[in-house]
């Protein structure tokens, strides 16, 4: 039977009547068309699903959106603004951090959640927040290096403003 | 520089196939044997199609005569083949062996409706150990084929082997198992079809590093023309080889949209990418190396079984007889002969997985150094050198019959040797082991064939194809037949054709992966884009300046050859003041009002580029461990690659594909292993059991490079995507074998988990 289900997306309202089974993930790529996350297994090893509910990265392919309900969800899709990317969708791009970009947004927002655990992590600390990432691309190097970039600029935006974004 | 691939990729705002939407989508999901081998008694798919959302159930009686046999493109003499269809005849040969599927509008329908399917089988003797399929009275994989044996293959190469073999002092015997493993791309299989019946022509979306290949294979299976047929790659979440291939699923999704006049779309699970995506590697063998007793390698005769699964994919049979190409690795070693046999097993198919038969000869010619070193009580890089050819030497004929382009094997050592600290790197490990540590160091020396390649070595052409035009806008499109799929070549042709135009590179816009697009290429596989894919480029690039030069010439009123084209401008020293940039000549050409007599209005130049040679870059990899007696863990404690691919266009891309390569040889040397049990059971069916390396498993590397450009290609380009693969495996391994040596341990075969090295620790320790 169905549910009713409102979270609010990257800042948007959302509501869909789902089964109660349907994964958040589905509900965010096809319910509410932001295909930016990512399946890659069944498992919750890999971690291209990785969205924040309510600040916290999940995997999203592991919560039903039922559990989500009435929950602020953050997408990949919703961290850039029109006049510019996230400090670390930046530093994936100055410093190649991706090759085909599948675990990318996954990664990228597991890396939010730990650049707001830690302003200026270590590069094992960076390794050990990521390791529910997987990336069969890059070898990781180009990845910890993304990171270590953004840290000072994410820490600067989160002490300067008034309501930290995420 | 950075990608201008990433700005979408890192938003999210990418495409790939399972984020297309079309109007009235179906969803196909497929139910897979669980039995290695069984005949089929009965399909009962009643329950399934009275379920809600259900369009229909299908099976192999229902299309694989529609949709043909999966084509097998390697020509191998007197191959026995099994014949592949889509779906499951009469009987199953593998664990994950597609039986039947089911249409549903939306996925979860479908999957339900899978479950729902029931089938009869009657399980049958398995087959899943390659020796033993090897010998005749084995029980059958294909009972209908009447052997295992796909095809038997003997080469003897450069002098006389059994002279050689009188000749030495001794032969020193080794064998090891180079193991299966899965490519495992973080994106699974996808696919959507279109059919409009009206035009009577199909789109298919598929996560595919091969579109052109889809485009050229494809009308033997579904028999719709190549005019009729547009195949589209969308963003790729990665291929290493996996999805160089045709597959069933291919075939039956697009027959399955054109049957029921309606797009349909089909995504794999992880596990059904872990059972029916292709496998990598699988060779095991007995090796015979001559030598003499100071350290002279006389020749190697090789006796390897491949064990390439139930049917053959794409490339299948070709790739063992790959390793023998560069068994012989950096070395002038004057004889071999190589002995390959193929069986089939109750398993996934083999194909080309990021290196394709080179790592496994890497691998092999990398342990037999290090083996008949340590028997002859010779120094491990004394014995590598002694054999290196100078680089005055080439071009460099090999026993195995191959002519390397250039190398430098002896400076790119002495470069790894010097970033490793060498003299401190073997004084450290030495100290540790006094210091009763298991300390070891490794090193690999490789060179690799690649660049694919000249089309009479490949199966269905190795050239490539390019077209680039200069706009009215004075924009340049360049339209390629490679197929990147992480390798960034809409930022590296941007940048070999802004710099030969002199046009900034926002200003060049590169397209692939469409086969409306560009409607011949030979894709994205072997380390091809930029060597073949590059160059075709350049010749166009050529061919426009050339045409561009006789516009400026009758603009200015001279003689072609007073033309002058430097940094995008065109001149006439002596004749003009006047210079003409692109954008003014580009409207020239196409307004068309003035042209010179017998010159095509436009600006445009397409080429087939044929490659003379393929490339062989090379490198030198050192690798340091530790291992922890109490649990056989290794830390690689330090790790050097120097790394040769000729001209680099783009450094930091070049540095992603190296650490990316070495990365998936940590995993072949310490992780991964694709396991089938005596039943044939699939044990490795997820990243659960199959694990792939995490950023905490990668160490800090050092890495380095020579330049030692081709002179195969104008661009001086080798190619990089598999050298970091091959080369790194065998510097890890050896690496451990090192420190195990003092206990007595010969050799391990891969992958060296923490048990299997704990327990080769514990079988030499007496209590």
């Amino acid at each position: 039977m169905p549910i009713l289900v409102r979270l609010r997306v990257n800042d948007t309202p959302t509501q869909h009547l789902v089964e109660p089974r349907v994964l958040l993930v589905h509900y965010l790529r096809d319910l509410c068309g932001l295909t930016g996350t990512h399946v890659g297994c069944e498992t919750s090893i890999c971690g291209a699903c990785t969205v924040l509910v309510d600040g916290k990265a999940v995997k999203s392919c592991t919560m039903f959106a039922v559990q989500a309900d009435g929950s602020e969800v953050t997408t990949v899709e919703g961290l850039a603004t029109d006049a510019a990317l996230h400090p670390v969708q930046q530093g994936f791009w100055e410093c190649h951090g991706l090759q085909c970009g599948y675990c990318t947004p996954g990664m990228i927002m597991a890396s939010v959640q730990l650049l707001a655990r830690h302003a200026s992590p270590t590069r094992d600390q960076i390794a050990n927040g990521l390791r529910g990432n997987l990336c069969r691309c890059t070898g990781y190097t180009h990845i910890l290096d993304a990171v270590q970039y953004a840290a000072p600029a994410v820490a600067q935006a989160a002490a300067g403003k008034a309501v930290a974004r995420v | 520089m950075k990608r201008v691939e990433d700005p979408r990729l890192v938003r999210g705002i990418g495409t790939y196939t399972d984020d297309l939407r079309l109007p009235g989508l179906l969803h196909a999901a497929i139910l897979r044997s669980p039995h290695a081998h069984a005949r089929v008694k009965r399909i009962d798919a009643s329950a399934a199609q009275a379920m809600p959302g259900v369009v229909g159930v299908f099976t192999g009686k229902d299309v694989n005569d529609a949709c043909g046999a999966v084509p097998c493109a390697a020509a191998i003499p007197a191959l026995k083949a099994p014949r592949h269809t889509v779906l499951a005849g009469d009987r199953v040969y593998f664990v994950g062996h597609a039986v039947a599927v089911v249409v549903a509008t939306d996925p979860y329908s479908a999957r339900d409706a899978v479950e729902a399917i029931e089938v009869d089988y009657d399980p049958l003797p398995v087959v899943v150990n390659p020796e033993e399929a090897a010998k005749s009275g084995s029980a059958l994989t294909h009972p209908d084929l009447g052997t295992n044996v796909a095809f038997s293959q003997t080469v003897a190469g450069g002098g006389d082997i059994e002279a050689a073999f009188r000749n030495a002092d001794r032969i020193i015997t080794h064998r090891l198992y180079h193991q299966r493993l899965t490519p495992m791309p973080i994106e699974p299989r996808a696919v959507v079809a279109s059919y409009h019946r009206g035009e009577q022509a199909l789109t298919l979306w598929t996560s595919t590093q091969i579109p052109h290949l889809l485009r050229t294979l494809l009308p033997g299976m579904l028999n719709i023309p190549e005019p009729k047929l547009r195949i589209v790659a969308p963003e790729v979440g990665g291929g290493f080889g996996a999805k160089l291939n045709v597959y069933a699923e291919e075939a039956l999704v697009a027959h399955l949209a054109m049957r029921l006049n309606a797009p349909v779309k089909w995504i794999e699970s992880r596990r059904e990418n872990a059972m029916s995506t292709i496998h990598g590697r699988d060779q095991i063998g007995d090796y015979e190396v001559a030598v003499k007793n100071d350290g002279t390698i006389l020749g190697i005769k090789s006796r390897t079984i491949a064990d390439i699964g139930a049917y053959n994919q794409l490339l299948t049979p070709m790739v063992p007889t790959l390793t023998g190409l560069v068994l012989t690795g950096c070395y002038k070693i004057p004889a071999v002969k190589i002995d390959l046999t193929a069986v089939y097993t109750h398993k996934m198919a083999t194909d080309a997985y990021r290196g394709a038969g080179r790592p496994e000869a890497t691998y092999l010619i990398e342990r037999l150094m290090d083996v008949v070193a340590n028997e002859l009580k010779i120094d491990r890089l004394a014995i590598r050198t002694k054999h290196f050819p100078a680089p005055s030497e080439f071009p460099f004929a090999t026993a195995c019959g191959l002519t390397y382009d250039s190398g430098d094997y002896f400076g790119s050592l002495a470069k790894a040797k010097q970033l490793a600290n060498w003299d401190a790197l073997v004084a450290a490990r030495d100290a540790a082991r006094r210091g009763g540590k298991l300390a070891g160091i490794g090193v690999s020396t490789y060179v690799e064939i690649c660049a694919m390649g000249p089309s009479k070595a490949m199966p269905a052409g190795g050239w490539e194809w390019g077209c680039v035009r200069m706009e009215i806008s004075g924009k340049v499109t360049v339209i390629t037949g490679v197929t990147p799929h992480g390798q960034g070549q809409e930022t590296s042709f941007a940048q070999i054709v802004g710099d030969r135009l002199g046009v900034p590179i926002e200003d060049v816009i590169v397209m692939k992966g469409d086969t409306a697009v560009a409607h011949y290429g030979r894709d994205t596989y072997g380390s091809r884009g930029t060597a073949v894919g590059g160059t075709a480029i350049v010749m166009c690039v050529d061919k426009i300046i050339a045409k561009a030069k006789k516009l400026a010439a009758h603009l200015f009123e001279t003689l072609d050859e007073h033309v002058v084209f430097a940094r995008g401008i065109f001149s006439a020293p002596g004749v003009s003041t006047r210079t003409i940039p692109w954008g003014e000549l580009a409207a020239e050409a196409y307004i068309a009002k003035n042209l010179p007599a017998g010159l095509e209005p436009g600006l445009e130049a397409s080429s087939f580029y044929e490659p003379e040679n393929f490339t062989f870059p090379f490198g030198a990899h050192v690798c340091a461990v530790e291992i922890d007696r109490d649990t056989g863990r290794v830390a690689i404690t330090k790790y050097v690659a120097v790394d040769d691919c000729g001209t680099q266009i783009n450094p930091l891309l070049v540095e992603g594909q190296v650490q990316g390569g070495i990365a998936q040889s940590i995993g072949q040397a310490l992780f991964e292993q694709t396991i089938y049990d005596e039943n044939g059971q699939l044990l490795t069916g997820e990243f659960m059991d199959y694990p792939i390396p995490r950023a905490v498993d990668i160490p800090e590397y050092v890495l380095g490079s020579t330049v030692t450009p081709s002179p195969v290609n104008p661009l001086g380009v080798k190619g990089v995507g598999e050298a970091g693969t091959i080369g790194a495996t065998p510097a890890i391994a050896n690496a451990v074998l090192d420190a195990l040596q003092p206990l007595g341990v010969v050799h391990l075969d891969l992958p060296l988990t923490p048990e299997r090295v704990w327990r080769a620790i514990n079988a030499t320790v007496t209590v």
